[in-house]
């Protein structure tokens, strides 16, 4: 039986032809992080149509990687997905060293580790700062700023930079941890904990955020697996898919953590399992803590891959001129390809690079999560009112930089 | 725009005064600049202490033009009108070096400097520049707005002096 | 990356394969392009295989090592269910720079076939919207093919002084490049 207003819309849907319009949310918006053009066709509210234009934020970095040294290509990665930039890093170096066979000290691997982990924690910390800001929710960006900034003080302390570290190198890392970090680490823990229980209180259980999140942007978990969805995007779907734990890289398979995977698919769901992953990502750099043990930094004995010391190459020949063919001609990587997958942020970060036995590469691929989950906002927003297109595309963590590339 | 002719020292300080404690920003957000961005609006490197808390995604509200990160060849028509649309007098502020100059983007793919486009009152290198940086940057802004120096105020000026 | 990946596929499709290695531990199979499609969707319906999800789509350009065909067309495959690996290679030549689309296969491939092609320049024939995905329209040529000079520009846009006289543009040029790794000197015109 349909209500009387039911029925004056039928009436009225027939007796007025309508048409349908089209917006275009530009690259310019506060919500569409500034780099993607979203072209929507609308009947009234719902969208009929969305052509999701990326590229605006195409800086060129395969090209870039094919005219420089293996070991220059860092501070290129770093730029890819730059909210968690030591991931890349370690990426990157992990497929060089795939390559080379080269096998990288444990201190380094778990300096890796932590350093990850922490980069991913300011990852997931931005995603929802994002998400609740782009819905209004203004203090929570406030939040996991202040929380982000610790992780920045942390890694500026151990890197040099807040942002781009360019902290991987080619068989370890460039340097050992300062004096007292760890501890430094691990009282940051408190704040960051506290920042991620405010926020669980103050969204998780609203009324107004679940209505605008769940059930809303759903993906199936075949649809998901289909577009290639890894990550916090396809573990909301319900994709047991974790790298570190289903083939792990470096000291991952020590560590014990969970992989919180959620079945519904929706936006709740997206912003939920990186909230858990954040609690996890600390658990994990709790252990690594507790597991680390002193040692090189550096492949050791690798002589055509890692730099000198400054005091073999200002006060020995041969470090001098290890140092001048490494940094003028690059790394000679015996010729072959090859693929390697990490858990970046938005999932499966793989990178393929191909070597023709030169310093310089042929081709360094990087497989952007990000751009693979972009590729399917078009479907996903089709049906939904024009007011959902902000939490779907926030809750999927677009990053231009990976993106685009 | 007859104010500009005016020249009283008295009123020009007092409109240099309350343009540079009062800029409405429109921050146009890229890259990874937009990070050290972020953290300079947070709570900790507070940005509106200097009077730019105001943000507006319409430039026709806005009086300051915050380019911050890689602005590539597609983005580059899209930032030229951006500009268009806002009414004089208004400033504009590279962020980071990529929107200087470019970067270490030397490539296809990106504009070497946004003054290839727009005409810039500070540029702020850094990839990305510490807040502290930034910080700098927009006080320098504030003391080019006071002399009356930015690209924007010179031509009024002499746009009002060649109206006679 | 498995044994258990590749020899269903080698067995079934025997005359596609040019050759196969397992450099590193990723097994890779070099295929001729022709059935590409079949290759696909046996690759994801054969429970053996299982390949369920396409992980990466990309192309390399061989012309300075220079090879016979000069691209090559490389997918990795991988099977959520079994958690192995494939490396799929079809090399394709320059003329006649066509490989039939799997997007009918996996979702994932629509924009990454659609990024291949802006790139380099080899098309995907029954792809529903076969246009540049990163690049602009006005572009004109396929950059990361490696005959295109990395530092040729295609404005879109320039300055227009409003008033003449104000600033004048200076163009900053460095020298010509000297040395493999640096790049100085740029065209602004």
């Amino acid at each position: 039986m349909t209500s009387n207003s039911e029925q004056l819309a039928v009436q009225e849907r027939v007796a007025l032809p309508t048409e349908t319009m089209t917006i275009m949310m530009g690259p310019v918006h506060p919500a569409m992080h500034g780099t993607v053009r979203v072209v929507v066709t609308v009947d009234g509210e719902r969208i009929v149509h969305a052509d999701v234009q990326v590229g605006y934020l195409h800086r060129g970095f395969e090209k870039e990687c094919e005219s420089v040294t293996w070991g220059q290509v860092f501070p290129y990665t770093d730029r890819l997905n730059y909210v968690s930039p030591i991931l890349n890093n370690v990426g990157y170096a992990m497929a060089v060293e795939k390559l080379l066979d080269l096998e990288v000290p444990e201190r380094a691997e778990y300096i890796r580790v932590i350093s990850g982990e922490l980069s991913r924690i300011g990852d997931h910390l931005t995603c929802i700062a994002a998400i609740a800001m782009e819905m209004g929710a203004f203090s929570i960006f406030l939040y996991c700023v202040r929380a982000r900034d610790i992780v920045y003080d942390r890694l500026e302390e151990l890197t040099g930079a807040r942002v781009t570290h360019a902290f991987c190198r080619v068989g370890g890392v460039k340097d050992d941890i300062p004096e007292g970090w760890l501890e430094k680490v691990r009282g940051g823990f408190d704040e960051i904990t506290g920042v991620i229980d405010d926020i669980d209180g103050l969204l998780t259980k609203n009324r107004i955020f679940l209505d605008r999140t769940q059930g809303v942007g759903v993906v199936s978990m075949a649809d998901a697996i289909s577009s290639g969805f890894t990550g916090p995007v396809g573990r909301a779907s319900g994709i047991d898919y974790d790298v570190r734990k289903d083939h792990a890289y470096g000291v991952y398979d020590r560590l014990d953590f969970d992989v919180p995977v959620m079945d519904a698919g929706d936006t709740f769901c997206r912003y939920y399992v990186r909230m858990e992953e954040v609690r996890q990502s600390l658990r994990i750099i709790d252990q690594a803590i507790d597991q680390i043990e002193p040692g090189p930094v550096k492949a050791e004995g690798a002589h055509r891959v890692v730099l000198p010391t400054k005091n073999e190459t200002y006060n020995t020949i041969e470090g001098m001129i290890r140092h001048f063919k490494l940094v003028v001609d690059g790394i000679q990587v015996p010729e072959g390809e090859a693929y390697t997958y990490v858990e970046g942020g938005n999932g499966e970060l793989g990178f393929y690079c191909v070597s023709d036995g030169s310093g310089v590469p042929v081709k360094v691929r990087c497989r952007p999560p990000c751009f693979i989950v972009t590729g399917q906002l078009g479907n996903m927003l089709v049906g939904h009112t024009l007011a959902d297109v902000v939490p779907i595309f926030g809750s999927l963590n677009m990053i231009g930089g990976e993106c685009d590339r | 725009m007859g104010i500009e002719l005016y020249g009283v020292d008295s009123l020009q300080k007092i409109l240099g005064w309350a343009r540079k404690y009062s800029m409405f920003k429109q921050p146009f957000v890229t890259a990874c600049c937009g990070m050290e961005y972020m953290s300079t609006m947070g709570p900790r490197y507070d940005l509106s202490r200097f009077g730019c808390e105001f943000v507006q995604f319409t430039p026709r509200h806005t009086d300051l033009l915050f380019v911050v990160g890689t602005i590539s060849e597609r983005q580059a028509p899209v930032l030229r009108r951006i500009y268009d649309q806002m009414a004089d007098p208004k400033f504009v502020v590279a962020f980071g070096v990529c929107a200087s100059s470019g970067g270490f983007y030397q490539n296809y793919a990106v504009v070497p400097g946004i003054d290839q486009i727009i005409p810039v009152d500070v540029y702020i290198p850094g990839c990305p520049p510490r807040p502290e940086q930034v910080i700098d940057g927009i006080v320098r802004l504030q003391e080019i707005i006071q002399a009356g120096e930015t690209h924007s105020q010179r031509e009024l000026r002499q746009l009002a002096e060649a109206k006679g | 990356m498995s044994k258990a990946a590749l020899e269903p596929v080698k067995k079934k499709f025997a005359s596609e394969v040019i050759s196969e290695h397992a450099q590193h531990g990723d097994e890779t199979l070099v295929m001729k392009k022709a059935k590409i499609q079949a290759i696909c969707e046996f690759c994801r319906d054969d429970p053996a295989v299982a390949m369920d999800m396409l992980s990466d789509l990309t192309a390399v350009d061989y012309l300075m090592q220079g090879r016979e065909t000069r691209f090559e067309v490389v997918y990795h495959l991988y099977s959520t269910t079994r958690r192995h690996r494939l490396r799929i290679k079809l090399p394709v030549g320059e003329d006649g720079a066509e490989v039939a689309s799997v997007t009918g296969v996996w979702k994932s491939a629509n924009w990454m076939e659609r990024e291949v092609w802006d790139m380099y320049g080899i098309t995907f024939e029954g792809h529903p919207d076969l246009r540049r995905i990163l690049l602009y329209e006005e572009f004109v040529g396929h950059p990361l093919r490696k005959d295109y000079p990395i530092a040729k520009r295609q404005p879109l846009t320039r300055r227009e002084d409003p008033v003449e006289g104000i600033w004048e543009q200076k163009h900053i040029l460095t020298g010509p490049s000297a040395g493999a790794h640096f790049r100085g000197s740029y065209d602004i015109e």
